[in-house]
């Protein structure tokens, strides 16, 4: 990234979100670790926890918004990146236990020796090394993306099509995780974690440092989504969202950029998701669900399609109510109370919560001449996603 | 390699027996047009006789089951998808205005610049003075000077008829395909466009396609009349519009 793109993506609505999410990530961690237990100020330990859930969630949903909202492609099968991620992240976590599992085998994880396996599968190996898992989480997610990708879009498949099969392969591994054999731990997936470069990761410490990092993350993806979104790729995105084959009869290859926006996506998803493994604690199939994709569709379109914050705040939003809903006599209703959201949003906030705010904050905005008109004007390139689609 | 010998035709655009059907329903039928580089072309007939299914043709959106279609003499354009071709020099405004709605006047001449249009290039894009020069140039001959920084949804739709031309103009291709551009229009507005396709015609190809015969009249130029997928008369206007076939089958008595 160049110091020119940079300074081009931030304008005030970034710079405030990157100050707060930054404040976030400094402060929540601090009062966690300095302040006495029980203090007013001190955030406890399992909302530190909590909250980065939340965090990672964001970067999930600014990767579905870099797609969704400014390329047109509606993938409901971004949770499968997210779990490849967490399952790279979840194998390292795996050859960390060592001896100190059940079966104390030094090798194995303890699935293996209980299904009698006797030795490592191949596409274990190097796991142990956390360089190389890291690299996983970024890779593999990408190479599924680029494959599917380069097959979906080169076929032209296009609207609602894609987001049926996006559907269909995070199905497809849904199932695949599943089964014992396929050697990811079956039903259970990788749980009973012991430490994370060293570090226990049950430790107060360790549960800090991964928030602070995890707001790092989304501070870094939104960074980057900006400086694609802002610079001349972006407005070929948009191009490309609102009247596809117009940009290919100007000389764009339409299916290039979709290609590399979708594998930039669902490697920001692969990292959210290995994020998230060690801060709950577990990885499970269930992370495939085609539930889990449609619900963080959702967060994006109840933050603000199409506008990067809306779609961080949408996810901390969402899964705050989700949170707080789920934990008391309302539990059964929460999902239709999802769905209700939905709705309501798509018939009364089609831009969303941010979306929404930005239209109604312009005509205030466009009378202080302080505003430069660059600003205003790349503002405007994104400022009407159509939820029609 | 000597490129004058690879040539079969000296036509900048030269169309030999096309033909192209839809579930049995001949769209094309046997089509050959020659056009001349520099030539300024205006097409018309009746609806259906497959005038915007000959430019689909030509831009590579619809492949024709037979028939041969050369670019520049040497370039087989069947074999090509829409980027290649449009990268090759042929630009289209298509019947109704398709211009980016949601992105300024002066981003969507931005888009249309004939500049590398690779994924890295225009993610490490960061404008030229030649650019917005051009851009500049371009906004005046269309008009739209004053228009730069609003949004091209808020046009008005003889406004979006020349942004779109104007999008042709930054695309600076050796053929321009324009079909209907003055549907819609007021009379000033149709005047206007007919002088500025013609200045356009300085410099490039031009193929028209349009139904308003005062137009056609205007621009002067060899006409073009098709006819269920084929060539019903060629020649001057007043030739075409006193053909006893053509006023019995588009112009009426």
């Amino acid at each position: 990234m160049t110091p020119h793109m940079l300074t081009r993506s931030l304008d005030r609505g970034a710079t405030m979100f990157l100050a707060i999410v930054a404040a976030c990530g400094i402060l929540i961690p601090l009062s966690n670790l300095l302040l006495p237990a029980g203090s007013f100020f001190q955030v406890p330990t399992y909302l530190v926890a909590l909250w980065g859930k939340y965090v990672c969630y964001a970067i999930l949903a600014l990767s579905i918004d870099l797609i969704w909202g400014y390329c047109g492609i509606l993938s409901l099968g971004h949770g499968a990146f997210f779990a490849l991620g967490g399952y790279a992240m979840g194998m390292y976590l795996m050859r960390q236990i060592g001896t100190r599992g059940v079966y104390g085998n030094p090798i194995l994880p303890d699935f293996m020796v209980f299904l009698n396996w006797q030795k490592l599968p191949w596409y274990w190996y190097g796991f142990d090394m956390f360089w190389f898992a890291a690299l996983m989480v970024l890779f593999v997610p990408g190479l599924l993306a680029f494959c599917f990708g380069w097959l979906a879009f080169r076929s032209r498949v296009t609207g609602v099509y894609l987001s049926i099969i996006t559907q269909a392969m995070t199905y497809a591994l849904l199932l695949g995780f599943f089964r014992n054999d396929f050697g990811f731990g079956g039903n259970n997936g990788l749980t009973d974690f012991k430490d994370i470069l060293g570090f226990n990761v049950q430790a107060e410490g360790t549960r800090a440092t991964l928030f602070a990092l995890s707001c790092l993350a989304l501070i870094a993806g939104f960074l980057i989504c900006r400086a694609i979104v802002t610079s001349k790729l972006g407005k070929v995105l948009i191009a490309i969202r609102d009247a596809e084959s117009r940009t290919r009869f100007l000389g764009y290859r339409v299916e290039s950029y979709k290609l590399f926006v979708f594998t930039v996506s669902a490697c920001m998803a692969g990292v959210a998701g290995a994020l998230y493994v060690p801060q709950v604690g577990i990885i499970n199939p269930s992370e495939f669900a085609p539930g889990n994709s449609i619900e963080a569709v959702i967060w994006v379109a109840v933050g603000g399609r199409g506008t990067l914050v809306g779609a961080a705040l949408g996810a901390v939003v969402v899964n705050y109510a989700k949170t707080f809903f789920t934990s008391g006599v309302l539990a059964p209703y929460w999902l239709f109370m999802l769905g209700a959201l939905f709705i309501l949003v798509t018939l009364l906030l089609p831009k969303g919560i941010v979306g929404t705010f930005n239209s109604w904050w312009e005509p205030f905005k466009a009378k202080r001449p302080a505003e430069t008109t660059e600003s205003a004007a790349a503002e405007d390139g994104v400022s009407e996603p159509d939820m029609a689609e | 390699m000597n490129v004058m010998d690879t040539r079969a035709t000296s036509a900048m655009l030269y169309l030999d027996g096309v033909h192209v059907s839809f579930d049995g329903f001949h769209a094309i039928n046997n089509l050959s047009l020659t056009l001349a580089p520099g030539e300024m072309r205006a097409i018309i007939g009746p609806n259906g006789a497959g005038k915007t299914t000959m430019m689909d043709i030509i831009t590579g959106k619809t492949k024709p089951d037979e028939g041969t279609v050369l670019f520049d003499g040497v370039t087989d354009l069947t074999r090509l998808d829409e980027t290649r071709i449009a990268e090759l020099g042929i630009g289209r405004k298509f019947q109704k205005p398709t211009v980016f709605e949601s992105q300024t006047v002066e981003d969507n001449l931005l888009l249309a610049l004939n500049v590398d249009h690779s994924v890295r290039g225009t993610l490490f894009w960061s404008g030229s003075k030649a650019e917005s020069e051009r851009i500049d140039k371009v906004l005046e001959t269309i008009r739209l000077t004053d228009a730069r920084s609003r949004l091209a949804g808020s046009l008005s739709h003889g406004q979006k008829q020349w942004l779109e031309i104007g999008m042709l103009l930054a695309q600076d291709p050796k053929l321009l395909l324009v079909d209907e551009p003055v549907a819609g229009m007021t009379d000033v507005e149709t005047h206007l466009t007919a002088e500025l396709l013609k200045e356009i015609n300085k410099n490039h190809t031009v193929m028209v396609v349009e139904h308003d015969m005062t137009f056609v009249r205007e621009l002067g130029v060899k006409v073009t009349c098709l006819h269920e997928g084929s060539v019903l008369a060629e020649g001057s206007i007043d030739q075409v519009s006193s053909n006893e076939r053509v006023i019995e089958v588009y112009l009426g008595r």
